[in-house]
């Protein structure tokens, strides 16, 4: 076998490259994400034996695996989460190889090539989702297109191919398949070769020790020292934890797809139908609040050119720091830019989770108590409010929305003048009612509103 | 992996001149015509992909109700088909738009993509005003923009009376720019 194939000796001297000793658990999120592509990679193929990539039929299959085929929920459950595992250990990967300063001289092209596998995994999430074929995936379609569409010169263009045409239809879904189980794999598969490839080339990077700086000149002949001096076979004195991680995830993966299962599927994916709320998968909620919280005219900035900005950053970022320190503990701003990262994400995904941006559209009429009245100026007034979509966007005793201000206290900081003001003119977030309202449903909408106080005593 | 060529690079290196010009001409031949097969596959992938860009699509009239089932003040949900479905688009292939009967003889059709990031803005009859369910974008009943993100007001679709059917012009989905 190993005369006429050569693979035998290939593999276990793969396998059994040496690395530096004291590579613990930290370095075993890279082989985690590889595990957790290849726990797509099998439940996406068998999830293909039963799904029809078509406008018409791709809902229904999706209802046939979730409802119907044995296993089918359980498999896209595991596909879910699967896809969720991948992106949490791509960033903690991306993270642990940035504090360890591990992208440094010779590992540029290993980062680069990390980056744009980030960036694949993102596009597999995001198409995966689309491929759910419901109403979420329609309107998804078309705000990915809205905001391709801001691109300067071919912005309309590339909204037209992200739609296949002019319109949502028969088109849009067949292109996100093929994107989805063709091109983004390939690309996948072509760049974990290289960059596994570029791992053994320059040898598992060693632990950083602080005031320990990377010289290119010297760095390569200092690794190859310390291997040759302490190196460990990579399988199995370090590979076990990489096994034993990737088991424990999918122990958790298994289990979350059980106790939860995969997400609900939405209404049909019927254009005409106008009560959406459409919302994107969890890991890109935070994105989701992005677009609701930049700036008023600075979307085509934000939109177009902060992503392409973050991969440029992202990309030149070995290239231009590839000496020097490694140690987090030498490096502050490393850690300050991870924590930074990390906190700018969680609070705008919980931002994006509780959206107060968007009106609350099942805010019910005020219960009797809340309005204090059943009949006269206070009671029409309180109606008014309900009926006129200001509770869509306003608290009064928790009910309503969260877009502009709590009511509830609202006549102990505002007069009855500034009241008809703000009620009138509206604001950057809030519509003027000027032309909306009879002096007289002013005048009650005004007598609601001088009744919402904290009783003192 | 580079054992077995071992033998063939060694006599590959004491080439005689005639030897080496005859080997640039057949690593030339190799790549034109490795290149000629590349761009006979292709080209047809890149036109089918390409394709539909130079469509140009025909926009058709699609009649949405009776002239007497919209009152005169109100704006209502009206659904139609798209220009020439795809057989297999199924409900994909359907669109809506909002429609506004101002008088007797004049209509409004307005797109339901909100302008800030195309979700479907939501009528609401008794206040008078379009909301956006994504990010609070909020629209007059004239279109305009009443508070929120949008940019723009809601594009408006033409629209017409025919042989009593308010008929709406189909039209790709407004991307703003």
């Amino acid at each position: 076998m190993d005369d006429r194939t050569g693979l035998p000796k290939m593999i276990s001297k793969t396998a059994r490259h040496l690395v530096p000793p004291d590579a613990k658990w930290w370095y075993v999120f890279g082989s985690a994400t590889l595990c957790a592509f290849m726990i797509q990679v099998i439940t996406g193929v068998a999830l293909a034996f039963a799904y029809i990539p078509s406008a018409s039929e791709a809902y229904s299959t999706l209802h046939f695996i979730s409802d119907q085929a044995p296993f089918g929920h359980f498999l896209r459950g595991l596909h879910y989460y699967g896809a969720s595992a991948m992106v949490l250990m791509v960033g903690l990967h991306m993270a642990q190889v940035f504090l360890a300063g591990s992208y440094k001289f010779p590992r540029e092209l290993n980062w680069a090539t990390g980056v744009l596998l980030l960036g694949f995994t993102l596009a597999m999430g995001f198409t995966g989702q689309l491929l759910r074929g419901d109403q979420n995936a329609v309107w998804t379609v078309v705000v990915a297109a809205e905001q391709a569409g801001r691109t300067p010169f071919i912005g309309q263009w590339l909204a037209h191919f992200i739609l296949g045409g002019d319109t949502v239809g028969g088109a849009t879904f067949t292109r996100f398949f093929a994107i989805h189980v063709f091109i983004m794999p390939g690309f996948i598969f072509v760049f974990v070769g290289l960059h596994l490839w570029l791992v053994l080339r320059h040898g598992i990077s060693e632990p950083p020790k602080a005031g320990k700086p990377v010289d290119p000149k010297t760095y390569r002949q200092e690794y190859k020292e310390l291997i040759k001096r302490d190196g460990r076979p990579f399988w199995p004195d370090s590979a076990w934890r990489d096994v034993v991680f990737c088991v424990v995830m999918i122990v958790v993966i298994a289990a979350l797809a059980l106790i939860y299962g995969a997400p609900q599927l939405g209404k049909p994916p019927d254009p005409s139908i106008t009560t959406a709320s459409p919302r994107p998968d969890w890991y890109l909620m935070w994105y989701f609040a992005v677009l609701a919280l930049m700036p008023h005219g600075t979307e085509q900035y934000f939109l177009v050119f902060g992503p392409l900005l973050v991969g440029i950053i992202l990309i030149a970022l070995p290239f231009v720091f590839n000496r020097g320190e490694r140690s987090p503990w030498r490096r502050p701003w490393a850690i300050a830019i991870v924590l930074m990262t990390v906190v700018m994400i969680a609070t705008l995904w919980v931002a994006g989770v509780k959206s107060p941006w968007s009106p609350n559209f099942n805010a019910q009429p005020l219960s009797a108590s809340v309005v204090g009245a059943t009949n006269g100026p206070v009671f029409i007034g309180a109606q008014l409010f309900h009926d006129k979509g200001c509770l869509n966007c306003h608290l009064i005793a928790s009910d309503g929305g969260r877009r502009g201000p709590d009511l509830t206290a609202v006549a102990d900081r505002l007069s009855k003048d500034q009241m008809v003001m703000k009620i009138a003119n509206g604001g950057v977030n809030m519509p003027a009612y000027a032309a909306n309202l009879t002096p007289a449903e002013m005048d009650a909408l005004v007598a609601f509103l001088q009744s919402r106080k904290i009783q003192r005593p | 992996m580079k054992e077995p060529n071992t033998e063939h690079a060694s006599t590959g290196c004491s080439s005689s001149p005639a030897e080496l010009s005859r080997r640039k001409f057949l690593a030339r031949l190799s790549l034109a015509v490795g290149g000629i097969g590349a761009v006979i596959v292709t080209v047809p992938v890149v036109g089918f992909l390409l394709a539909p860009f130079f469509e140009r699509r025909r926009e058709v009239w699609r009649s949405v109700g009776k002239i007497d089932s919209f009152k005169v003040g109100t704006t209502t949900a009206v659904k139609y088909e798209n220009p020439s479905p795809l057989p297999w688009a199924g409900v994909t292939a359907h669109t809506a738009a909002w429609l506004r009967r101002e008088s007797a003889d004049t209509f409004i059709a307005f797109s339901i993509n909100c302008t800030h990031l195309g979700c479907p803005v939501r009528w609401l009859p008794k206040a008078n005003l379009f909301m956006c369910p994504c990010h609070g974008g909020v629209y007059y009943q004239d279109g305009t923009v009443a508070a929120g993100p949008p940019p723009l007001p809601l594009p408006r679709y033409p629209v017409r009376v025919k042989d009593g059917d308010v008929q709406i012009q189909t039209a790709p989905i407004p991307i703003t720019k």
